[in-house]
C-alpha cells in the first residue's frame, strides 16, 4: 500500500479546487501575463487528470515565483534560479509526484541558466515553465537576459550592449525532449500546450511570454501572434531536430522585429526519461525512495553486513 | 650492494628518543611507525593499505596518516603507518621506518625551479623526521648515487643511529617482469627486516589479484624479503611489535565511518559534487547505493547538490550533500532555505587549508566560522564536529536524528586529516539496528486529525502542539496534507505573510529548537564530548575535531612525566555543549585550547558562548598544513604554562589569554 494516496487517485476534479482558500486573489499588476500561466495550469491539471495533492509545483523568486502562492497544490517557492535543482531531486525521492517547475526568465535563463541546461540534458520527467517578460519584474524593471540588444532600464541606461540568448534553442541543444513557446495572450493554445507539457514523459520546456505592462511590453505587443504549427507559411516537422532547430531559430530571431511565433517545436517521444535511464544502469530503486520510509516490510541493510572490505 | 650500518642502544621501554629536528621527548619504543614514500601515482596508497591491514590482522592496533599534494601525477607523497599492541590514537611524533620508493614521476631538476631536485625527495624530504636508531630503505634503481651523496646521507646517519639499506628494488621488480612491483618488492624488504610473517600480507596480495599478476608478486614478495636474510649484514634492533585483539576488527577511514553512520541513520539519497576530501564521502556512498536503494546524483555545481538535498528531503527521502571550502560556500543559500522552510538535511563539510583553493590536500580547522554562521539572517542549524573514527560514525548517525526529529540542517565539520586517516575499529561496534524513521513527519492517518485552516490546508507551521517547538510536517503526494514551503516568512499554512507577531512566533520557535535539541543531547544521549587525563589536574586542554588523538597523547604524555593535566575534545559546536565546557574550564586554573587553524576560532566560540574564561584561555595554533603531532603540543604546553622562557621550536604559535 502506498503512502501517498494523492497519487493516482482517480475522481472529478473541480477547477476551483486549484484556488487556494487563503489566497484566492493573486497580487500581479492588472493585465499581468503571469495571471495567463494560472490560468492555464487551472485548466491543464483537471482535464489531464491531475489532483491538487499529487502535484508539486516548485518556483524561483520573482513576480512568477508567487505562481504557487496562487495554485494550490504541493507547492516549494525556493530561491532565485534553483528551482529545477530542487524539483527534478523531489521526482527522484518520489517519481510517481507531478512535478512542475515554474519561474522567470532571469530566474531560469540567468541565474539559474546552469540548472536549466543540466536538467533538460538530464531529461527528468518533468514539466518546466519559464515566465518570460523580457524584463526583470520583481526587482523593478532591469535587463534580463532576454531583453532585447539596446534594451534601456535603470540598469543599462544607454541600452544592453548585449544580444538576447536564445530560449528556444537552448532547450533544444541542452537536450529536453519537448520544447513549445505559448503567451498569456493566447490562452486556448496555452492550455493545450501546458497539457501536452505535463503529459509528456522527459524535460518539456514551455518558454511563456507573459507580457509585464508595469516595466516592460503590453499585451498588444505579443498581438498578433502566430501558431506556427496553424499557419500555412511555416512547415516542419516537430519530431525532426534539425527542422525544430531551424524554426526555433527563425522565431527567435523575428520575436524583436515584432512578429511573434508560437506553437510546439521540438516533440522526441522516443528518448527514455532520466528515471528510466537511471534504472536500466541499475542506480535507482524500483521502489520509490520516498515509499520505502514507509514500507513496515522493508529490510533496511546496515553498514554491519558491508565490513568485510575493511577486516 | 654498500650497507651502511650503525649500533644501536635501548634500554627501558620508556625511553628518550631525539628526532633529528626535535627536541628530547618521551615515548613508548614498542611500535613501529612506517613510512612508505614515492610519486603521487606510485601505489602507495594501496601498498600501505594491505600492510596496515597486514599489521592489524597480526593483532596490532593501527593508525595511518597520509600526506599527499594535489597533483595527480608525481609530487612527493608518503603513508604513514604507526602500530602497536595498545590503541594508537595518533601519528605519533616523528617515525623509526623510511621506505623510499622513489618518484617515478618526478619532474627533471632544473635550476632555479622551485620544485627543487623532485627525483630525490622521497628521501630527503623524510630525514628530519626519523627517530633516533631508525631504518632507511631506499631504491637504490630510482635514486641517483650522486643525489644521494648529496644528502650527506652517511654522515647524518652516522649522527643519528640510523640503518641505512639501500636496495635496488626497481631493478629487482624489472627481472619479474613489471616495474611496479617494486613497492611489493619493498614490502618483502620490510618484513625481512621486521622479522614479519608474510602471511597476512601473501592473504591480502591474493584478495587483491589473481594469476599470473598474483605469482609475480609473490615471487618477488619473498625474493626480497629471503635477500635480507641471505645478503643483508642487519644492524637495527627495531622488529615488528606483536599484539593481540579479544574481537574481529575493521581498518576504516573517517570518511568510511562518515558514509556508514549515514547508511545506518536511514540516508538513501546523496548529490553532490567532487572537491577534496568531500570527495571521498560521496563516492562511497555512490558505490554502496545502487545495492542498497539509494539514489546517488553528481550535479553540476554545489549550489545544485544542496538544493538536490533539500528537494530531495521535501519529498520524503533522507538526503545529504556536502562538500569542502568553496564548494561549502557555494551551498550557503540552499542552506538558509532548509533552515527557513525547516526541510530536515545533513550536509557534511571536510575542511582543507584555505583560504579560496588554499592548499587542497592539507587539513586544517579554518572553516569553523563559516560553517556555523554562513547564510543571511539568525542561523538555526546543528553542527557536530567529530574527532575520531568512531565518533565520525556516532555523530553522523546522531545528525541524521537530530535533523529529522528536529526538522533542522545538522552539518558534520570534519577535515582532510580525518576523511583520510584509518583506523582499526571492533567489528561490533557497528553491529546495531538502521535508524530510518522519517521523525516528525507525520502518515495520513495522522495527517486526518492533524489542524487545517478552513480551506483544508495543512498548517505546517501551526502555533499549537508544537512540542519541542518542532511543527510536524507532511510529503508532497500525501493526502490532506498539502502546504506551501518558502524561503519568506510565512504564516501557518505556509503562504508568505509579514505579519510582526506570526513573525515573531515562527523565528522563535525555530530558533528555540536549539534548546530542546541542547535538552535531548544532555539528557537522552550519551555526551558527544571527550574526555581525558587527570581528572582533579588544574590545567586543561581544549581541543575539537582531529586534532584530538593528538591531544591525547599529548596529556598521557605530560601526566605520565609528573604534570598534572586534563584534556576534554568537545564536538557539540552548535548547539554549543555549554554544560560541559562551563564545567570543565571551572574545575581548571588555566587551559590551552587547541586547534588548527590561524585565528583561534574555536577558543572565540567558547567565548561567544559562554561569555567568560577570556582570561584563563591560551591558545596553541598550527595552520602549516601539517595535523599536531603529540610532543609539539607537549612543548606548547611546558612553554605556555611551565612559562618556560623560550619560543616554541615547532612550526605554532602560541596565543596569550585575554587581557594578558
Ligand atoms: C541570489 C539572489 N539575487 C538576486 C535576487 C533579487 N531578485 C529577485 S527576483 C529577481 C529577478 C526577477 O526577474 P525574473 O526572474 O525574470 O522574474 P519576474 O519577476 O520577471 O517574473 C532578482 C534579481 C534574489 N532574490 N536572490
Ligand atoms: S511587475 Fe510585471 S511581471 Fe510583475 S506582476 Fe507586475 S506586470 Fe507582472
Ligand atoms: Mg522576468
Amino acid at each position: 500500500m502506498s503512502a501517498f494516496n494523492a497519487i493516482g487517485e482517480e475522481r472529478e476534479i473541480d477547477r476551483d479546487e486549484y484556488t487556494p482558500g487563503v489566497e484566492p486573489q493573486p497580487t500581479w499588476c492588472p493585465g499581468c501575463g503571469d495571471f495567463g500561466v494560472l490560468k492555464s495550469l487551472k485548466q491543464a491539471l483537471p482535464e489531464v487528470g491531475k489532483t491538487p495533492e499529487e502535484v508539486l509545483t516548485v518556483t524561483g523568486i520573482g513576480c512568477s515565483g508567487k505562481l504557487n502562492s496562487y495554485l494550490d497544490t504541493y507547492g516549494f517557492h525556493t530561491i532565485h534560479g534553483r528551482s529545477l535543482p530542487v524539483a527534478r531531486a523531489a521526482k527522484l525521492a518520489n517519481p510517481e509526484l507531478e512535478v512542475i517547475a515554474a519561474g522567470g526568465d532571469g530566474d531560469g535563463y540567468g541565474i539559474g541558466g546552469n540548472h536549466f541546461i543540466h536538467t533538460a540534458r538530464e531529461n527528468h520527467d518533468m514539466t518546466y515553465i519559464v515566465f518570460n517578460n523580457e524584463i526583470f519584474g520583481l526587482t523593478k524593471g532591469q535587463t534580463s537576459p532576454t531583453s532585447p540588444k539596446g534594451h534601456k532600464s535603470k540598469t543599462q541606461p544607454s541600452g544592453s550592449a548585449k544580444s538576447p540568448l536564445r530560449p528556444l534553442s537552448m532547450g533544444l541543444n541542452a537536450g529536453a525532449t519537448y520544447v513549445a513557446r505559448t503567451a498569456a495572450v493566447n490562452p486556448n493554445q496555452a492550455k493545450e500546450i501546458i497539457k501536452e507539457a505535463i503529459e509528456h514523459d522527459g524535460f518539456a520546456h514551455v518558454d511563456f511570454l507573459t507580457q509585464c505592462p508595469t516595466w516592460n511590453k503590453d499585451a498588444r505587443q505579443y498581438v498578433p501572434y502566430v501558431d506556427v504549427q496553424e499557419s500555412d507559411d511555416y512547415e516542419f516537422d516537430v519530431n525532426d531536430r534539425a527542422e525544430a532547430a531551424e524554426m526555433m531559430r527563425e522565431t527567435e530571431d523575428v520575436l524583436n522585429e515584432g512578429t511573434v511565433l508560437t506553437g510546439r517545436y521540438y516533440v522526441d517521444d522516443e528518448s527514455p526519461s532520466y528515471t528510466e535511464e537511471k534504472k536500466a544502469v541499475g542506480e535507482m530503486p524500483d521502489q520509490p525512495v520516498a515509499e520505502r520510509y514507509f514500507d513496515e516490510d522493508a529490510e533496511w541493510e546496515r553498514s554491519y553486513d558491508l565490513l568485510e572490505r575493511h577486516t | 650492494m654498500t650497507i651502511h650500518s650503525k649500533g644501536f642502544r635501548h634500554g627501558e621501554t620508556k625511553i628518550r628518543i631525539r628526532l633529528a629536528n626535535w627536541p628530547l621527548i618521551s615515548m613508548s619504543d614498542d611500535e613501529l611507525i612506517w613510512r612508505v614514500s614515492g610519486g603521487s601515482g606510485d601505489g602507495i596508497d594501496s601498498t600501505s593499505q594491505n600492510f596496515a591491514k597486514a599489521l592489524m590482522r597480526s593483532g596490532l592496533d593501527v593508525f595511518t596518516h597520509r600526506h599527499y599534494p594535489s597533483r595527480i601525477r608525481g609530487g612527493h607523497t608518503y603513508v604513514e603507518i604507526r602500530a602497536a599492541a595498545d590503541e594508537v590514537q595518533s601519528r605519533g611524533d616523528g617515525y623509526n621506518f623510511l621506505l623510499a620508493l622513489g618518484d617515478s614521476f618526478a619532474r627533471n631538476p632544473q635550476e632555479e625551479a622551485y620544485y627543487g631536485n623532485e627525483e630525490i625527495k622521497p628521501l630527503s624530504e623524510n630525514l628530519d623526521e626519523l627517530r633516533e636508531g631508525g631504518v632507511i630503505v631506499y631504491d637504490e634503481g630510482l635514486l641517483s648515487e650522486d643525489d644521494v651523496a648529496e644528502l650527506d646521507l652517511e654522515e647524518r646517519a652516522e649522527e643519528n643511529d640510523w640503518h641505512v639499506y639501500p636496495v635496488d628494488l626497481r631493478g629487482l621488480a624489472k627481472e619479474h617482469g613489471r616495474e611496479v612491483m617494486r613497492n611489493t618488492a619493498g614490502v618483502g624488504i620490510t618484513a625481512g627486516l621486521l622479522d614479519m610473517q608474510l602471511e597476512h600480507i601473501e592473504d591480502l596480495m591474493s584478495d587483491a589479484m589473481g594469476g599470473d599478476i598474483l605469482e609475480a608478486n609473490l615471487e618477488i614478495l619473498h625474493e626480497a624479503y629471503e635477500m635480507v636474510d641471505e645478503e643483508f649484514e642487519t644492524t637495527h634492533d627495531l622488529r615488528v611489535p606483536t599484539g593481540e585483539h579479544d574481537t574481529e576488527q575493521a581498518l576504516l577511514s573517517g570518511s568510511n565511518a562518515i558514509a556508514y553512520g549515514a547508511i545506518d541513520g536511514g540516508c538513501r539519497f546523496i548529490a553532490g559534487y567532487p572537491m577534496t576530501p568531500w570527495t571521498d564521502v560521496f563516492t562511497i556512498l555512490s558505490q554502496n547505493f545502487p545495492d542498497i536503494g539509494g539514489v546517488s546524483e553528481q550535479v553540476e555545481d554545489e549550489i545544485a547538490a544542496a538544493a538536490l538535498a533539500v528537494g530531495a528531503s521535501h519529498a520524503g527521502a533522507k538526503a545529504m550533500s556536502g562538500s569542502s571550502g568553496g564548494g561549502f560556500a557555494l551551498m550557503s543559500e540552499p542552506l538558509g532555505l532548509a533552515e527557513m522552510t525547516e526541510t530536515p538535511l545533513v550536509l557534511v563539510e571536510s575542511m582543507r587549508a584555505g583560504p579560496s583553493t588554499g592548499m587542497p590536500t592539507k587539513p586544517e580547522q579554518g572553516d569553523l566560522e563559516f560553517v556555523l554562521y554562513t547564510s543571511q539572517g539568525d542561523s538555526s542549524r546543528v553542527v557536530f564536529a567529530p574527532g575520531t573514527i568512531e565518533e565520525a560514525y556516532e555523530q553522523t548517525r546522531l545528525a541524521f536524528h537530530i535533523a529529522w526529529e528536529y526538522q533542522i540542517p545538522t552539518i558534520i565539520i570534519y577535515d582532510q586529516k580525518l576523511s583520510g586517516e584509518n583506523k582499526n575499529v571492533d567489528v561490533e561496534f557497528f553491529d546495531r539496528e538502521p535508524e530510518p524513521g522519517l521523525g516528525t513527519t507525520l502518515t495520513e492517518e495522522e495527517l486526518k486529525e492533524a489542524a487545517h485552516d478552513n480551506s483544508g490546508k495543512f498548517e505546517r507551521f501551526g502555533y499549537e502542539d508544537n512540542e519541542k517547538n518542532v511543527s510536524k510536517r507532511s510529503l508532497p503526494g500525501q493526502k490532506g496534507g498539502r502546504y506551501l514551503a518558502t524561503g519568506n516568512e510565512h504564516s501557518p499554512v505556509g503562504h508568505i505573510s509579514e505579519d510582526p507577531d506570526n513573525r515573531v512566533y515562527q523565528m522563535t520557535r525555530r530558533i528555540e529548537k536549539l534548546d530542546s535539541i541542547r535538552e535531548e543531547l544532555d539528557e537522552e544521549h550519551d555526551s558527544n564530548q571527550t574526555y581525558f587525563g587527570d581528572e582533579d589536574a588544574e590545567y586543561g586542554i581544549i581541543t575539537w575535531g582531529s586534532s584530538q588523538g593528538a591531544v591525547v597523547e599529548a596529556v598521557e604524555r605530560l601526566n605520565d612525566s609528573g604534570h598534572s593535566v586534563k584534556g576534554i575534545s568537545v564536538s557539540d559546536m552548535m548547539p554549543f555543549a555549554e554544560a560541559e565546557v562551563t564545567e570543565f574550564l571551572e574545575s581548571v586554573d588555566e587551559a590551552m585550547v587547541v586547534e588548527m587553524n590561524a585565528t583561534a576560532q574555536f577558543r572565540g566560540l567558547i567565548q561567544k558562548e559562554l561569555g567568560r574564561f577570556g582570561d584563563k584561555m591560551t591558545s596553541l595554533l598550527k595552520y602549516n598544513g601539517n595535523p599536531f603531532e603529540p610532543a609539539e603540543i607537549v612543548e606548547g604546553y611546558e612553554v605556555n604554562v611551565a612559562e618556560e622562557d623560550r619560543e616554541p621550536s615547532a612550526q605554532v604559535r602560541i596565543e596569550p589569554a585575554a587581557g594578558d
